[in-house]
């Protein structure tokens, strides 16, 4: 028991020591590993603020639809009951006419000859119940719905998601769609290159040392005597390249507050992308850092994998 | 009798290499006792000690030291068999990264020994090397010799059984080679098998200890008390 415990420090003090003593291959394994971290960091965060962006547009979709004047309130309010019984609806609301026309003066207040044509008639606007659905894809239950003919008889005109708006409807859901997953695919792909790089980097940095295994392998040292130190350096790696890469991501909001005005460069959005990082800011650490140590305690135990092997052949 | 080293009809084929570079050797070793192997280099020395440390496998024959059958060891306990062992290789093997003591201390590491007991014994050894002073230095701030000496402290530091040494006075001027001759008479009147492989015909013949001599794979005489001549 205490020669285990003696061994198992020894295995961490060295690793801290060889980490130390081999300070210009550390750095450079680091720095390889920043970026490639940085790298994931960064277009996960994009991804997050891209979804945001997507479900910005897509929350402002919904479908109106137009009572007619004759519909009593009972009637209206069983409507508007069946509606939310849907299971793609995510909420209704309901305008009065009059509510609708205020609307309208206010939306129209520049426009004085408009204004001046509604109020000399009767309010000729419909009152209006808006559906807001939980899944663009999937309107299509709503839509038979409000087509069924008893529903049809109590509106003034077709709902909105009909004939233009209902292409435009389409093609933004189409769009989103492909965008998110464009997005997941980049960020998979970024994972991926990046276990490559820094298992290579790993891989080189073990390969450089491999008399030192070969040796203590000859001294009588077990494999996890020469392996574990090693281990420990790799995670020492990862701890500090995430560090520094949530550090590096983190200087980089705050420059781009100051210096760059604007608040979105093109589709991202870089109020919500610093938002996003300072609130999430303790998951992406630990997830930095789970990576790095992950990936640094894997690589490692392979890499010296092949340098530990006795020899089996007769 | 039991035998400290027992090579049985032994046999080792590199590769596709037609000659064999050892070709059914056989030779037993007592416990205690104090051998050199001679041999032109391509002999066959090398091989004989890399089959006994498990660096390479017989591809033949039976190896048996301190009473472990090599062809029943399990890989999991190679390194067990070689804290046994002592072994001053040709070209050292030190640890490029660690100073003098810590090379010597590795050893003891390596078998879960303490600090405190650490400390006491390394500063012993390497002053029986005659090393006091250079503990901090690194292996490439040391000459020739002083590597072969720090070389030889980690060898006898775990006070193995049985010490392997492989032409340990071959980069030594003839007063440090002597030096050197001397801490293996030493260790070996303590009680450790000495398996000695030298060219040096001077050190052979003042020695007057057991001679095995190897040409093309094969034992070509095995004498007590002998001498050494170059052909």
């Amino acid at each position: 028991m205490k020669r285990r415990f003696i061994t198992f420090s020894r295995i961490i003090s060295t690793g801290a020591v060889n980490f130390i003593r081999n300070a210009w291959l550390a750095m450079a394994a680091i720095a390889v590993m920043v970026v490639t971290l940085t790298i994931v960091l960064f277009s996960l965060i994009a991804n997050a603020t891209f979804n945001n962006t997507i479900q910005q547009i897509t929350s402002k979709i919904d479908i109106s639809v137009w009572l007619k004047d004759s519909v009593t309130d009972s009637q209206r309010d069983k409507l508007m009951n069946d509606i939310k019984q849907l299971p793609n609806v995510m909420s209704v609301s309901y305008s009065s006419k009059a509510e609708v026309l205020q609307k309208y003066i206010q939306d129209n207040s520049g426009n004085a000859s408009l204004l001046a044509a509604v109020s000399q008639t009767d309010n000729p606007l419909p009152a209006t119940i808006r559906i807001k659905p939980r899944d663009l894809n999937k309107l299509n239950d709503i839509k038979t719905y409000l087509s069924k003919p008893e529903v049809a008889a109590l509106q003034s005109d077709q709902p909105s998601y009909s004939g233009d708006r209902k292409e435009a409807i389409d093609k933004i859901t189409h769009a989103t769609n492909i965008l998110q997953r464009a997005g997941i695919i980049a960020v998979l792909v970024f994972a991926i290159i990046s276990v490559l790089i820094i298992f290579n980097t790993i891989q080189m940095a073990i390969f450089n040392r491999r008399d030192e295994l070969t040796i203590m392998r000859l001294l009588g040292a077990s494999t996890w005597y020469i392996r574990g130190p090693f281990v420990v350096e790799s995670i020492i790696y990862g701890i500090f390249s995430a560090l520094v890469s949530i550090g590096l991501i983190h200087s980089m909001f705050i420059a781009a507050h100051s210096t760059l005005q604007a608040s979105s460069l093109g589709l991202l959005d870089i109020n919500y992308s610093g938002q996003y990082f300072r609130t999430h800011f303790w998951l992406l650490l630990l997830l930095q850092l789970g990576v790095g140590i992950l990936i640094g305690a894997a690589s490692s135990v392979v890499a010296t994998r092949r340098y530990l092997k006795f020899k089996t052949k007769k | 009798m039991v035998w400290m080293i027992l090579l049985d009809r032994v046999t080792k084929k590199y590769g596709r290499v037609a000659t064999p570079a050892l070709d059914r050797i056989s030779l037993h070793v007592e416990p205690k006792e104090f051998v050199i192997v001679v041999g032109q280099s391509g002999a066959g020395k090398s091989t004989l000690l890399k089959l006994l440390t498990r660096e390479e496998r017989q591809t033949s024959g039976k190896i048996i030291v301190g009473g472990i059958d090599y062809d029943k060891l399990k890989d999991r306990d190679i390194p067990l068999l070689r804290r046994k062992i002592g072994v001053v290789f040709q070209d050292f093997k030190l640890l490029p990264n660690r100073t003098v003591f810590e090379n010597v201390a590795f050893a003891l590491e390596v078998v879960g020994m303490g600090n405190r007991e650490i400390n006491h014994t390394v500063p012993k050894v390497l002053d029986i090397v005659n090393l006091k002073g250079k503990e901090k230095r690194m292996p490439m701030e040391l000459s020739g010799g002083e590597r072969q000496r720090v070389a030889i402290a980690r060898a006898i530091v775990r006070q193995p059984k049985i010490l392997i040494a492989d032409e340990p006075t071959g980069n030594l001027d003839p007063k440090h080679a002597w030096d050197v001759i001397a801490v293996l008479e030493k260790i070996n009147r303590y009680g450790t098998t000495v398996l000695l492989t030298t060219h040096n015909q001077e050190i052979v013949n003042k020695l007057k200890r057991r001679v095995v001599t190897i040409e093309h794979g094969q034992i070509v005489s095995d004498r007590a008390r002998a001498s050494y001549n170059v052909i």
